[in-house]
């Protein structure tokens, strides 16, 4: 079921991909004639613009292809992602390898305008296009005794090059608890901006978990499996005392290594101000609930 | 070929060198502005400065053991390419100061508690009294105690190695190399001297 969720951002602010520098130029010309109230109407939180898309395309962490951040757009080519299909085993009542075509027939796929938030406490707005995990879930049949959802990325180093170094445990793994999978926030993406999901950000399918950091968003998912236990994730493994299982946006919680308090906007060049960062990403109001009575402190 | 090599170096003005020292970060900042840094200018800079200021760095401790074990003699060299890394870090420390964390309050709370940033800054001030001694007043006035003071390049090196590795996120090969020339460097710096007992033969300095 599609539109459980609309977006507090409107299609307006996305822009006909062809004509996205153009509305730039615009806003900035609305701008100087002191025409800005004219401008979309953006959440009253953040002056929400999407991110170009060569920006959103050309700097990413996906160590699969590599540590750099442009590393993934350099080599991601080389990875073929047809065939696909999406292994969903565990607690369901109809496993099975589902081809992509297969799942993508049976949904409706729809533009959602998220923030981005990177535990490096930089942070995008990406135009998304996708459906809802529940809704690949409820094609599977959850079980009542599955807890949690545990997702895995291809392992392929002969095209994912990055795989051959061993900068993490691959393959890569990631996973939610059930009430956050089934979150109608929770997203499983097939494309941004309109168009095909380009393979560095995560071809042909991915996960985006908005209110939380970007490392849970796994990309590329070959597997999903739902179980009664916590299922383990790959930067939790690398580094235990620095990435926990919740790993929600939350700028009273700091990383031992970035304060999360505020986050820099990527795309705006050398002299781009830092923003404050929201907790939950700004999703407080969608998802604060999920949590009511956890220490948000000791699940990082 | 090392005859003209050495004659070469001893004969480059040191204006040159800072010339050519200070041309990397002003193109730096030119690619940055026009788009050549990619889509966060910011980072880059910082990272490539960091990097920047630990190669000099190490190639201002490989003019010793040079001398030492070849005939090739970049003394000359020396102190240009010392007071050039140290410039290189603290361009480093001002992009990641100004430019990235930008609000100053969240600038001390990351001195303070986050452990590369600590070792970092450790390893910039132990540089800074070497930077400002880097002249021949100061060689003059603190006698032997200037190379004494100056063997703390050693320990600011590892320790830039050191904040390098743990800046890290996953396991990354590159870092551990440059801190394992940087104890390379260290231990042959132990090694006993051989002609310790015959006159030290001088090179036309
Ligand atoms: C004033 C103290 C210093 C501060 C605040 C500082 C800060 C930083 C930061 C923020 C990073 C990037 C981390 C990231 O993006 O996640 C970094 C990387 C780095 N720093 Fe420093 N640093 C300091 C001193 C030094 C010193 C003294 C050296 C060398 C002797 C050094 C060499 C490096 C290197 C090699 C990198 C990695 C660059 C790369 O990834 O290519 N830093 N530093």
């Amino acid at each position: 079921m599609a539109h459980r969720w609309t977006n507090d951002l409107t299609h307006d602010d996305v822009t006909p991909k062809s004509a996205y520098l153009n509305r730039r130029q615009l806003m900035a010309g609305m701008a100087g004639l002191g025409l800005t109230a004219l401008a979309p109407k953006a959440n009253a939180a953040a002056d929400l613009t999407p991110t170009d898309f060569d920006v959103i395309s050309q700097y990413n962490n996906f160590y699969e292809f590599g540590t750099g951040k442009e590393d993934p757009a350099k080599h991601a080519h080389r990875l073929t992602t047809q065939p696909w299909s999406i292994k969903i085993d565990g607690m369901v009542d109809r496993p099975g390898d589902y081809a992509l075509g297969d799942i993508l027939s049976k949904m409706t796929i729809e533009e959602r305008i998220y923030r981005f938030r990177c535990v490096e406490a930089w942070s995008m707005v990406v135009p998304w296009n996708g459906f809802e995990l529940k809704d690949l879930l409820d094609l599977a049949g959850v079980q009542s005794s599955a807890k949690y959802v545990a997702f895995e990325t291809l392992y392929r180093p002969d095209e994912m090059i990055g795989q051959k170094s061993p900068f993490l445990d691959w393959p890569y793994v990631e996973g939610l608890r059930l009430d956050e999978a089934n979150h109608p926030l929770t997203l499983m993406a097939t494309g941004l901006y309109g168009k095909d999901m380009p393979k560095q950000n995560g071809a042909p399918i991915r996960l985006v978990v908005p209110w939380k950091y970007g490392f849970k968003s796994i990309k590329s998912i070959v597997r999903i499996t739902l179980t009664d236990k916590e299922p383990p994730t790959s930067w939790n493994k690398s580094i235990p005392g620095e990435y926990g299982f919740y790993s929600n946006v939350n700028p009273e919680v700091d990383h031992p290594r970035w304060s999360q308090a505020s986050e820099r906007p990527i795309g705006g060049g050398f002299f781009a101000k830092r923003i404050p960062t929201l907790k939950f990403n700004g999703y407080e109001t969608e998802v604060a609930n999920l949590y009511d009575g956890m220490d948000l402190r000791k699940n990082y | 070929m090392i005859e003209p090599l050495n004659t070469f170096v001893r004969k480059t003005p040191n204006w040159l060198l800072y010339l050519i020292g200070a041309a990397y970060p002003a193109w730096l900042l030119y690619a940055g502005l026009s788009g050549g840094l990619g889509v966060d200018p910011v980072k880059a800079m910082e990272h490539a400065l960091g990097k920047a200021g630990l190669q000099v760095l190490i190639a201002v401790l490989l003019i010793t053991p040079l001398r030492r074990f070849s005939k090739f003699n970049f003394l000359s060299w020396r102190r240009a390419l010392g007071v050039i890394a140290f410039f290189y870090i603290l361009l480093h420390f001002l992009v990641w100061m100004v430019l990235d964390v930008q609000i100053l309050s969240q600038v001390w709370a990351d001195i303070v508690k986050r452990p590369y940033i600590i070792v970092g800054m450790i390893s910039l001030l132990i540089l800074l009294p070497l930077a400002i001694t880097s002249n021949n007043i100061s060689i003059r006035k603190l006698g032997p105690r200037w190379r004494k003071l100056h063997k703390a390049t050693y320990l600011a090196v590892a320790l830039g190695g050191v904040h390098y590795i743990m800046q890290t996120k996953g396991f990354e090969y590159e870092p551990y190399i440059y801190l394992a020339v940087v104890i390379g460097l260290i231990a042959i710096r132990k090694l006993p001297k051989k002609r310790a007992a015959q006159p030290v033969k001088r090179q036309v300095a």
